[in-house]
């Protein structure tokens, strides 16, 4: 893809993204962070592609160890973090179903 | 050769982008919050499924084999994480999985810039970016994880110099950046020497910060290394992962805004370490007076909460790391028994994260309509019978109001000052992160001070009932 169509995306997801959210309440601070630092995650994207790349172009075992790592960090951020912040949200579930938030 | 149109590959794009973002809207609002989760779970596995499809990542045998490998050592240890951590453990744990993300956005640059061609000057230039960006995102994070965990020291580090060390590893990390452009000297070199040095400045920056300001740079190095993650998308032109990217660090930046203003904190400041003072001497005074008419204050005790009909309970980190929030429960319980009404008043910044204390009350049941912000619940402190505060310190220091030569001063705080009666179950009389002394402590009437575990405190409250 063209640079300055990924710089366009990226400005356009920066703008998205600073006007999405908005007066949270506190109780939901922990939960969201914990979300999106999940999302963060996401780079395991560029993890994948870039090991498929490593293991065509450079010796295997250095590729292996360098996209190897790549992958199980994103993957451990990912899956941690959804997995916590489930957690986290199921519990707030139990309080009783109140309409005023 | 792709197996998806790039087409129909944008447009799919464009559908998880946009499942994304709806997933995090509905994750500000509580009702909604676990959908939204999930809905954004949901896409992230997606995505990773249309990556592999589009990019042709299964080209042979060795990749399939080292990526499902390594998917599935990632997918056991990030669950079995997410399942063992205790409540109280949350902030370093979320911590230490943004470290491991900003881990991977650095390898991400590493491998693209050994792998695209070295004119390629646009993908060259975002792959350093990546590095730098995600290795801060790293070290930083795991400093902020050892310190909350109390591997390291939790109050704000400083030593001589320390500024004129980030700006001469900034300078460095600019320099290397130019001779990797050039391709002056051995690529491997310079990288490894890049990633050490944004290493050091990563540790060296949050190493400052004091533990009152941790939520703020956890909060600000989560949208670090939403950045780490886009910049490497861009440097391997995927623009799913520029766009999620660039959303997680915009919003997360916007969450550590509000946490900012909650705190009435500049972000340079917090940044720049300001919070820490050194630590002035404990009040140890106000400790003898308080055993002298110990008798005396037992029996009040006793009448003061069998007679309380409001109580505004405040809790803060003590709480968290006596692990005492089933005790809370239980006092409440009891109070409620007597047909008191308990509320809860949550400072945006008590404890190590914001949210933190709703957490853990969350986890022993307490309903979260019991539990109130601080604009909502400051004006009735002054009304209120009762304010039980257990192991907080700053968010209710009136010092934050007029004292205007110490840190916190400006800091919005509870209003405990104004109940008529407080119980404070505190573990010393020794300030509180911010290295302030709490006047409260020597107000001459309507205060009882519990010292020692919040746990031992509860108990004995608990067992003044009648």
């Amino acid at each position: 893809m063209q640079p300055y169509l990924l710089i366009i995306i990226f400005v356009l997801s920066t703008i998205i993204g600073y006007f999405l959210i908005n007066n949270v309440p506190s109780l939901l601070h922990t939960p969201l962070m914990s979300g999106m630092n999940a999302l963060s995650g996401i780079t395991i994207l560029g993890a994948l592609t870039v090991t498929a790349a490593l293991l065509r172009d450079i010796n295997p075992l250095a590729s292996s160890l360098l996209g190897g790592v790549a992958i199980v960090g994103a993957t451990i951020n990912v899956v941690g973090g959804f997995m916590v912040t489930d957690r986290m949200l199921g519990m707030f579930k139990k309080g009783t179903v109140n309409e005023d938030d | 050769m792709k197996m998806i149109s790039d087409p129909i590959y944008y447009s799919l794009c464009l559908i998880l982008v946009a499942i994304i973002l709806f997933g995090i809207y509905l994750m500000s609002k509580v009702k909604t919050a676990r959908l939204g989760n999930m809905l954004s779970a949901f896409a992230t596995f997606i995505a990773v499924i249309l990556t592999i499809i589009h990019y042709n990542v299964f080209s042979n045998n060795q990749v399939v084999i080292i990526i499902i490998v390594t998917l599935l050592i990632g997918s056991l240890i990030g669950a079995f994480l997410s399942i063992k951590v205790k409540m109280i453990q949350m902030p370093e744990l979320v911590a230490l999985l943004n470290g491991f993300g900003g881990l991977s956005s650095a390898l991400v640059g590493i491998a693209t810039l050994m792998t695209i061609p070295k004119n390629d000057y646009f993908n060259v230039i975002t792959s350093i970016l990546a590095i730098v960006i995600g290795t801060v995102t790293l070290t930083g994070s795991l400093v902020a994880s050892g310190k909350l965990a109390k591997l390291i020291l939790g109050k704000s580090i400083m030593y001589k110099g320390q500024a004129s060390i980030n700006v001469l590893s900034n300078l460095l990390i600019a320099g290397l950046a130019v001779l990797i452009v050039v391709r002056q000297f051995d690529l491997s070199l310079l990288i490894i020497l890049l990633t050490l040095i944004s290493g050091l400045f990563g540790v060296n920056f949050t190493i400052k910060v004091g533990g009152a300001d941790m939520p703020i740079t956890i909060s600000l190095l989560n949208s670090l290394s939403g950045v780490a993650g886009s910049i490497a998308g861009m440097a391997i032109g995927d623009p799913l992962l520029v766009a999620v990217g660039g959303i997680v660090g915009s919003s997360g930046l916007v969450l550590t805004q509000i946490m900012c203003k909650a705190m009435n904190r500049h972000l340079f400041d917090i940044l720049l370490g300001k919070t820490s003072v050194t630590k002035k001497e404990s009040v140890e005074k106000v400790e003898e007076i308080n055993e002298e008419d110990e008798r005396e204050e037992k029996d009040d005790l006793k009448l003061l909460v069998n007679q309380a009909r409001d109580i505004i309970i405040v809790p803060g980190y003590g709480m968290a790391l006596s692990q005492a929030q089933h005790l809370v429960k239980e006092l409440t319980v009891k109070f409620e028994e007597k047909g008191a009404n308990v509320r809860f008043a949550i400072h945006p910044v008590a404890g190590r994260m914001p949210g933190h204390m709703n957490i853990l009350l969350a986890e022993v049941d307490i309903d979260y309509d019991k539990l109130y912000e601080m604009d909502s619940i400051n004006d009735d402190f002054k009304d209120c019978d009762l304010a039980i505060v257990i192991g907080a310190n700053d968010v209710l220091n009136p010092a934050a109001r007029d004292a205007q030569d110490t840190p916190i001063y400006g800091m919005p705080i509870l209003n405990v000052d104004e109940a008529k009666h407080i119980i404070i179950c505190n573990y010393d009389l020794n300030p509180g992160y911010s290295g302030v002394d709490n006047p409260l402590y020597k107000r001459k009437y309507g205060l009882t001070l519990l010292l020692g575990d919040a746990k031992d405190s509860l108990k004995t409250l608990i067992n003044q009932f009648e």
